[in-house]
């Protein structure tokens, strides 16, 4: 009775079942975990309404076009136009509310939650197209399988690569030598008052990342990457540190020599697990990734082709 | 850049130019000065040597 239903109203149910799961799609990447972002209940729901709008937008154009309404493909240009205001709605957000940061996330970082989450409506349209149009093209039961598989790419699109893929992280002691701080032998910076001296030695913590790759080396050096592991580590560990007390700032420095990152942080907790974890586990941010080596292997083999 | 913003010390002779000059009786004051001038200014204070300590501001 139900699945006559399905068959004879094929244009709803692949309408129904895109939106569903384009709809679906979007809540499956709306995760909210230490980082609080989006902050509930507010900022949840602006993003589950552009879903269902996403999921709406790309499950409609395929019983559109079945029907050779070709023009339906306008309403996919309208739909990016949206979420690139998406982004540029984070962006503007996330900027504000640096300034008041103890740690800020810096730029780089800022730019790549936004493209993150520009790119989710995405894939949220993609889930919904392709559910909409094995439902209309085949039958129903296409339609779910098509969206469950979307639904398990996309989870994999989600994934991105962390730390601990590009570097070794390990945990280091701090050293003072006078006003000289510094993290293994990396020199992290000059420390003045006696009395932050103190702190820092009673609370501080080090480590040191050694990249596993030469593109890894670049990728670690970034900036943007360098204040994205502060701001996720004081963010986890909470931050032992006030406004305007320059001195106490978490800090990164390179080695220059070896092209290790040396990191100074100054947690709430001090527990060298949850600290290992904390850094091992901050994401790679899409801006500082960088693949120089290839590009360098090739030129060279080209060289040495030509002579 | 970072910019000075004060100079403290214990050596007066060994100082002189633009920026504000806090003389201190011995390390103990230079001390106690230097902290209340980085908590004043929010600046960071840095040790040039044990009688000579700057006062830094960065953007």
């Amino acid at each position: 009775m139900m699945l006559d239903w399905l068959h004879s109203h094929k244009e709803l149910t692949a309408v129904a079942m895109g939106t569903a799961f384009g709809m679906l799609a979007r809540i499956a990447m709306l995760r909210s975990d230490y980082r609080q972002y989006p902050a509930y209940p507010h900022g949840k729901i602006i993003h589950l309404a552009l879903g269902l709008i996403a999921g709406a937008l790309g499950a409609v154009a395929v019983p559109a076009l079945f029907n050779k309404d070709y023009t339906a493909i306008t309403f996919l240009s309208l739909a990016a136009q949206q979420f690139r205001e998406v982004r540029n709605m984070e962006r503007n957000t996330l900027s504000a509310i640096d300034d008041l940061e103890l740690v800020p996330r810096g730029a780089a970082y800022i730019e790549g939650i936004a493209v993150v989450f520009e790119g989710r409506n995405y894939l949220a349209i993609v889930t919904a197209l392709l559910t909409s149009l094995f439902a209309q093209w085949i039958v129903w039961w296409a339609g779910l399988t098509a969206g469950v598989l979307s639904l398990v790419i996309s989870h994999l699109f989600m994934r991105g690569k962390r730390i601990s893929h590009i570097a070794r992280v390990e945990i280091a002691p701090i050293k003072l030598d006078g006003p000289n701080l510094y993290v293994g032998d990396i020199y992290m910076m000059n420390v003045g008052l006696d009395e932050n001296r103190d702190i820092i030695r009673e609370q501080g913590m080090g480590f040191i990342l050694t990249p596993r790759s030469d593109d890894a080396r670049v990728t670690i050096a970034n900036l943007g990457q360098r204040q994205a592991i502060l701001h996720d580590v004081s963010t986890r560990l909470g931050v032992y540190r006030d406004d305007g007390d320059p001195g106490l700032l978490p800090i990164a420095k390179l080695g220059l020599r070896t092209g290790q990152l040396g990191l100074l942080v100054l947690p709430r907790e001090k527990d060298a697990d949850k600290a290992y974890e904390a850094v091992s586990g901050v994401p790679l941010l899409e801006a500082a990734v960088r693949k120089p080596t290839k590009a360098n292997r090739k030129s060279l083999e080209e060289a040495e082709s030509n002579g | 850049m970072a910019r000075i913003v004060g100079i403290v010390t214990t050596r007066r002779e060994e100082v002189g130019g633009g920026a504000p000059i806090f003389y201190a009786a011995d390390r103990e004051g230079l001390q106690k000065v230097a902290h209340l001038l980085e908590k004043i200014l929010d600046c960071a204070a840095h040790t040039i040597n044990e009688d000579l300590f700057i006062i830094v501001e960065r953007e």
